[in-house]
């Protein structure tokens, strides 16, 4: 084929494909604010978001923070280790790493099963039978998905917090020595309202990430058993993607100037 | 088709009407200006081979899929293009059986049935367990059943717990997509016989689609055929069998050879 028409031909389907996701993601948060609501739905989802992904970010971000507190004592061994440990601790997990890495394990746990369960009622017409039983499954199945992700992710993330910069305690007493009263003290002054505002709103936006995607890529799944796999990993790639970039972007928004 | 042939003898409204509907999957053109009217209270049963878009004409009528051309009728109203709260009022109105059942595999089977009575119809909890349960029955499945997740019933059960999630509103229209396909024949019977008690009693219009002809003949008023994404031949059950339409009688006679031509090759 002519190599124009094929470059046409991928930008046209780029297209679409922004259009047809732009559509849903109307959609979706339009029927967010519209009866009927089904507060059994978002209760499942709160739970299943919420509590069951605390065990996966609870780990992240306890070895995250008991990383940080090694790695930067081999750079700042001598006077005042202390107090600079304990501020990269509580910086870098509260602006960045506890919400990035919260976002990304729960891509990989929440958007993929979003996508499975979702792409499963779309190949096995369990979608279609809601439809036909007098109910939108706009309203109930993505808008539980997408109110839960978005108030659940804040919620892990400042779990998320408190464990990693607890970690970073554990390594500085116990490994390094320090002085608790002193090591908290410096931890506490650390922290900046903003630095924890800001990662509360990455997170807020990585939960609906995640669900909108996981939502979007089930719901358009196609083709039995295969069709369901690839919108899984569609899911999760995109949303860690998304991640990232929407990171980058809360960051310059919050921080730059 | 004629606005007289859109009316019964009392000169309502047909309870279905498609008309020239057309449908197409990118190149695959599935109907073809289908023309179809179903009466009020009335059982028609569309028989057809394998692929000629009988689901599809369904699902035309219910909206989950929209034709490209051609209107459909709805109790004389026009529903072609219904979307959102509409269609969802409308949808009270229906019942469906899926093909391949379609049962919700997150809830228990009672729920799958009550499901149209406690989101549909805002039937409270144990109210709606109570008719659910009554419809199992129906379909002869115990209570116990009623606690099991669709995943742990064989596929004749779960035929008729999609088949009691379907009358369960005792909507006045209700679908059935191959209700008897994949059953032994005694099950298949008992279905039918099912189909043929819920119609009368209900009072409902119905319109199935199947391939087995003792099951057509059985749950019928009326017979129509789709071929090539047309109806080519409609007529009263006891008419099928001299309907001098050589493609009604290649089917319903289960013959390969006739102008109904399947695309294999010769080994
Ligand atoms: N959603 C769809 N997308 C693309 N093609 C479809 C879709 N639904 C049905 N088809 C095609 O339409 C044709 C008719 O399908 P269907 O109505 O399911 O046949 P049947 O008469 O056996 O019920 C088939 O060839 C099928 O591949
Ligand atoms: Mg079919």
């Amino acid at each position: 084929m002519n190599p124009l028409r094929r470059i046409g031909r991928a930008a046209l389907a780029f297209l679409n494909g922004t259009g047809h996701f732009v559509l849903f993601m109307a959609r979706a948060v339009s029927h967010c604010v519209r009866p009927p609501f089904y507060p059994r739905q978002v209760i499942r989802q709160l739970i299943d978001i919420g509590y069951y992904s605390l065990p996966v970010v609870g780990l992240t971000t306890l070895f995250t923070g008991m990383v940080l507190a090694l790695q930067s004592y081999s750079s700042f061994a001598d006077v005042g280790a202390e107090t600079a440990i304990a501020t990269i601790v509580v910086l870098a997990v509260t602006r960045e790493l506890a919400p990035v890495l919260a976002g990304l394990m729960v891509a990989g746990r929440i958007g993929a099963s979003m996508a499975a369960e979702i792409g499963t009622m779309r190949v096995t017409e369990q979608i279609d039978a809601l439809t036909t039983l007098s109910t939108n499954p706009f309203k109930y199945l993505v808008v539980p998905r997408i109110v839960a992700g978005t108030l659940m992710l804040p919620c892990l993330v400042l779990v998320g917090d408190i464990i990693g910069i607890f970690g970073g305690f554990l390594i500085g007493v116990y490994k390094l020595g320090f002085n608790p009263g002193t090591f908290i003290a410096s931890s506490w002054d650390a922290l900046e309202t903003i630095g924890v505002i800001s990662g509360l709103v990455k997170a807020a936006a990585f939960g609906f990430t995640i669900a909108i995607m996981g939502c979007y890529h089930g719901y358009q799944s196609r083709g039995g058993a295969q069709g369901v796999g690839a919108a899984t990993t569609n899911a999760v790639v995109s949303a860690s993607i998304l991640i990232l970039v929407l990171n980058y972007v809360i960051t310059e928004l919050f921080f730059s100037r | 088709m004629s606005a007289a042939a859109a009316t019964d003898p009392a000169g309502r409204p047909a309870m279905i009407a498609l008309e020239d509907v057309h449908k197409a999957f990118g190149p695959k053109r599935v109907l073809n200006g289908l023309d179809l009217t179903i009466g009020r209270g009335e059982s028609v049963v569309v028989i057809g081979g394998s692929g000629t878009g009988k689901s599809v004409m369904m699902k035309n009528v219910l909206g989950l899929l929209e034709p490209d051309r051609g209107r459909i009728m709805v109790d004389g109203r026009e529903t072609t293009h219904l979307h959102g709260n509409e269609r969802v009022q409308l949808m009270q109105r229906f019942g469906m059986l899926f093909q391949g059942a379609a049962l919700f595999d997150s809830l228990p089977v009672w729920q799958n049935v009550a499901f149209g009575l406690i989101q549909g119809r805002h039937l409270d909890r144990p109210a709606a367990k109570a008719i659910a349960l009554d419809k199992l029955g129906a379909v002869g499945l115990g209570a116990e059943v009623g606690e099991l997740f669709p995943s742990e019933l064989s596929g004749g059960m779960q035929k008729r717990v999609a088949l009691a999630r379907a009358i369960a509103t005792e909507p006045e229209i209700i679908f059935f997509d191959e209700p008897t396909t994949g059953l032994d024949p005694i099950m298949g019977d008992v279905i039918n016989d099912l189909i043929v008690k819920c119609v009368r009693e209900l009072g409902a219009t119905a319109l199935s689609i199947t391939h087995d002809m003792a099951s057509a003949r059985k749950i019928a008023d009326r017979i129509a055929m789709i071929h090539e994404g047309r109806i080519i031949w409609a007529g009263p059950v006891d008419q099928v069998d001299d309907s001098g339409n050589p493609f009604v009688d290649q089917f319903i006679n289960g013959r390969a050879e006739g102008p109904i031509r399947m695309q294999v090759r010769s080994l």
